[in-house]
């Protein structure tokens, strides 16, 4: 009896222990989780901000000031220790997010959430983001001071990892259950690697070689133009191009008509509404005289914020401004003399190329009338709970052959091969690096020099009183139409045959106008020798901007703010007269009436305490979709026309037969459309209105920052009340929007606001975590503190001092 | 009730001690080192170091959420979800931890009475 006693016993406690110890699914293992000396009780507190820190590996000592929002100001006395002073303060307030990113990037999310994460990893694999930044990292090691400083940044953060007890790790590690590995140099590749994928890494060129064989190449012009009827582009139309002299490449004589692709699915594409706003007015325009400058790049909006914003000097240069966790230096920012930001410059840098193979073991492959070798690359996928996946990669000069008959594609002896900009690496780090320590338009210039990928628009402003903007990125020049479509792998003259020399990139330098801006529009107009065609281009944020910019003569830091949290709905107001104009209204109800009228008086601002923008949004989201309700039904990969393209049909073409509806048995035209959507919408609305009150656009948009871990609801903030959509130049859309917005004035110093949806704690139980949050979301900004001298610590809340480890 | 309050003192002193070196499972051990040693009967097996354990997790937690507003055992009251009462939370802990003690216990009472007689 004893015995059996004893043994119910032993077992009932490895039941209990294995039952608290463990994982099961999305529940972390409850008993190290809820520990009071060891689970997520122990992150119930504020950062220690006063202490001093013995960090291996310093020079000197670094002083830390932490001002009220904490933002650190480091004040080092030499590079390598102030980077290694960021990786240390990054690590110390955002590790989870520095190390989950990264392992978004690489394709190792398997690890960490086991099965369910595969499909990701076997994509990010084969989009070569491995790949590509091993070949970054090669080209960062070339040059010895980007090496040094990166490698600074990475004992930085592992100083902080290595003090750290299991009962430290930030709670997202307790809650999944694992722990920080060390920080390596490859992982500030990774993470560069995430933003070219993200900003550079949208196309859909199979989409479009489908849409071309479905539509034939008359169609298909109308409905994808290379050139939009407007065009307001980055670099002024008036801008000469006669400096540009050199040969370009000749178009391939028999275009040979190409057939639809033979997968039915494509990998991920990043969100299309990633993009941004910057602009710079110069001293002539400015009501003080000194060059202003703004920037906010649109992203989505996350818990951690994707920005960590820092002050960074040493006794030669002083820079303030965002920064991204795993990357050195100030990415949007400026310091004494220049400022500078980005936006996305949207070109198409990636290329797909069939790939015809010799035979099942793909070890060669067809190229120039020649059987060339294919390399294998073999990724090694770790799962959770599993054993490791390995996936063999064929590689050609092109590239991976992303798509083959193991992964979306059926034949063994075919494939589709990628080839990307973002595969050749480049040594982007220096770029920031370079732009910290500026100190004029020359200085820019070299900065921007080596920068390849994801091509950014660099806005630029100086004390100086210069102005500028560089659409800097590497550019394959290409033959008209090169790389619209999937392309023959097989025929070298479809390879990419050099790149557009540096000194010819579009740019500009004290426009007579007197501003500069970006808003990822396109970048030229037809007249710039390079091919260059619309390739996703946003068209209704640049028109605000500049016809703002054209519509008086002095700006001052007002006008900035009230031009980042403008609301005008450009798109609607192209659209909606022609509807109220076209729409027969004969037979709407006088609910449905009621709402016509609601929105026929709007004057097209989305603000948040008006009706009228979510009947538009409702209004619109239906009415395109209904529009092209023939793509849907296809079973072929297919990408939708673009936004005006589609109010430019609905306008000029409203009888097209796209216009038909294919389920029913009437023939649609545009006028049907509109108000068959219209009643739809009504209803929708007064649904809603039933459910939960009033539909005031800001409580029917809801914008919220969601954690990421696919938003999970404890760490996300929802129900956020704020105005515009994503094509006004406030584009804040649900979950995407401003992620950071900065004004500069270029006095000396220069004088900074800024304010980012986020916090500077990525600790869920920090009151920094989303303290920005409510202010970002009323269009509020902070007074910048640009600490001009260590010692003038009036509006600090605590210091911390790193030393040297005896 | 001597023997009770023994064991209870001594359990709340050996799992203070040991969460210094030991994980969260500190307190079955020390649930089950003070049944080997400061044997109970019946009930009192299980419930003894279960309170013991319950008090010490219960009064830690609260003394390191209340310095903090309890932000965030609010939240993860959300995530469990306990409808976001950092006191639900607290309860909670305060079982899973007695729980693990008492269980523990159980079996330091019954790997006694092995070694004796």
């Amino acid at each position: 009896m004893k015995y059996f006693k004893f043994l119910l016993t032993l077992a009932l406690t490895i039941v209990v222990f294995i039952g608290l110890n463990s994982k099961f699914g999305s529940t972390p293992p409850m008993g190290k989780f809820l520990s009071p000396n060891q689970g997520f009780w122990q992150n119930e507190q504020d950062e220690n901000l006063s202490s001093t820190v013995q960090i291996d590996g310093l020079e000197d000592e670094v002083t830390v000031h932490y001002d009220e929002h904490l933002i650190p100001h480091v004040f080092a006395q030499n590079n390598t220790d102030l980077y290694r002073a960021q990786g240390f303060l990054t690590a110390k307030h955002r590790l989870w997010q520095l190390e989950f990113q990264t392992f978004a990037a690489g394709g190792r999310l398997a690890e960490i959430f086991g099965e369910q994460a595969l499909d990701y990893d076997r994509q990010e694999r084969r989009r070569g983001m491995d790949f590509g930044a091993e070949n970054a990292l090669q080209k960062m090691k070339e040059d010895p001071e980007t090496l040094s400083y990166i490698e600074a940044y990475r004992d930085g953060v592992n100083s902080y990892i290595n003090q750290l007890k299991p009962k430290d790790y930030p709670v997202e590690y307790k809650l999944l259950d694992y722990a920080p590995e060390p920080w390596t140099i490859k992982k500030t590749a990774l993470l560069l690697m995430y933003m070219t994928k993200m900003l550079a890494g949208r196309e859909a060129d199979l989409e479009h070689t489908n849409a071309l064989a479905k539509f034939g190449k008359e169609r298909y012009d109308l409905l994808y133009p290379d050139f939009y009827n407007v065009n307001d582009p980055v670099i002024p139309k008036e801008t000469d191009w006669s400096f540009i002299d050199i040969e370009m490449p000749e178009a391939t004589e028999n275009e040979s008509s190409i057939d639809s692709i033979s997968i039915t699915e494509t990998i991920d594409k990043p969100h299309a509404q990633n993009g941004s706003n910057n602009w710079a007015v110069s001293g002539e325009k400015s009501y003080s005289g000194h060059p202003i400058l703004a920037n906010d790049p649109h992203l989505g909006l996350n818990l951690p914020a994707i920005w960590f914003v820092m002050q960074l000097a040493t006794p030669e240069h002083n820079s303030y401004g965002a920064t991204l966790p795993g990357a050195l230096g100030i990415i949007s920012g400026y310091n004494n003399h220049i400022s500078w930001g980005e936006t996305n410059a949207t070109r198409d840098v990636i290329d797909w190329y069939k790939i015809e193979f010799k035979d099942d073991t793909r070890k060669e492959y067809k190229h120039d009338g020649q059987w060339k070798k294919t390399t294998h690359r073999i990724e090694e996928i770790k799962i959770r709970n599993k054993e490791t996946l390995y996936d063999t990669i064929i590689y050609t000069h092109h590239g991976p052959v992303t798509y083959d008959h193991n992964f979306k594609g059926d034949n063994a002896k075919s494939g589709y091969a990628m080839q990307w900009v973002g595969h050749i690496g480049g040594n982007n780090q220096r770029t920031f690096l370079k732009l910290n320590e500026g100190k004029n338009y020359d200085d820019y210039l070299d900065a921007l020099k080596s920068y390849t990928a994801p091509a950014q628009n660099f806005v630029f402003a100086s004390t100086e009183g210069d102005i500028a903007l560089w659409i800097q990125g590497k550019f394959p020049n290409k033959w008209k139409g090169q790389g619209k479509f999937l392309l023959d792998g097989s025929n070298p003259k479809h390879d990419w045959q050099s790149f557009i020399p540096q000194e010819f990139n579009a740019h500009t330098k004290n426009p007579e106008r007197g501003f500069v801006s970006s808003a990822n529009q396109h970048p030229v107009d037809p007249s710039y020798p390079f091919y260059v065609y619309n390739d996703g281009y946003e068209t209704y944020r640049n028109r605000v901007i500049n016809d703002f910019f054209r519509a008086k003569d002095q700006f001052d830091i007002q006008d900035f703010k009230n031009l980042q949290n403008n609301n005008y709905n450009l798109k609607a107001s192209e659209l909606l007269p022609y509807i109220f104009d076209n729409m027969e209204t004969s037979t709407l109800t006088n609910d449905e009436t009621e709402i016509l009228n609601t929105i026929k008086t709007w004057d097209f601002y989305s603000e948040i305490d008006q009706l009228a923008p979510s009947i538009w949004e409702t209004w619109w989201t239906k009415l395109y979709k209904t529009v092209w309700d023939e793509f849907d039904a296809d079973t072929m990969a297919l990408e939708k026309p673009y936004t005006y393209q589609t109010i430019y049909m609905l306008k000029n073409h409203p009888k097209d037969e796209l216009m038909d509806i294919l389920s029913t048995p009437e023939k649609e035209t545009a006028k049907d459309l509109f108000l068959i959507t219209f009643k739809e919408t009504a209803k929708e609305l007064t649904e809603w209105r039933a459910e939960h009150g009033n539909y005031n656009w800001g409580v029917y948009k809801a914008t919220f920052v969601g954690h990421l871990l696919q938003a999970l609801p404890a760490f996300s903030r929802f129900d956020l009340h704020i105005g515009g959509d994503y094509n006004t130049v406030n584009a804040a859309a649900k979950n995407h929007g401003p992620s950071w917005r900065m004004i500069v004035e270029m006095t000396s110093p220069p004088t900074g606001y800024g304010i980012y949806p986020g916090g500077q704690s990525g600790n869920p139980g920090s009151k920094y975590y989303d303290n920005f949050i409510d202010r970002w979301a009323v269009g509020e900004y902070m007074d910048l503190l640009f600490m001009q001298s260590e010692q003038d610590t009036e509006q600090i809340i605590a210091s911390q001092t790193l030393t040297p480890k005896q | 009730m001597k023997k009770n309050l023994i064991n209870f003192i001594v359990t709340l002193i050996i799992a203070v001690i040991l969460s210094q070196f030991l994980p969260w499972w500190h307190v079955m051990a020390a649930g089950f080192i003070s049944a080997v040693f400061f044997s109970l009967n019946r009930a009192a097996v299980f419930y003894i170091p279960f309170l013991a354990i319950f008090i010490y997790w219960t009064i830690y937690a609260f003394w390191l959420s209340q310095a903090n507003d309890f932000i965030l055992s609010k939240k993860i009251a959300v995530l469990l979800p306990l409808g976001g009462s950092w006191f639900v939370l607290l309860l909670v802990t305060g079982c899973i931890g007695g729980i693990a003690a008492g269980v523990a216990a159980l079996l330091g009472k019954q790997c006694r009475n092995l070694v004796q007689r």
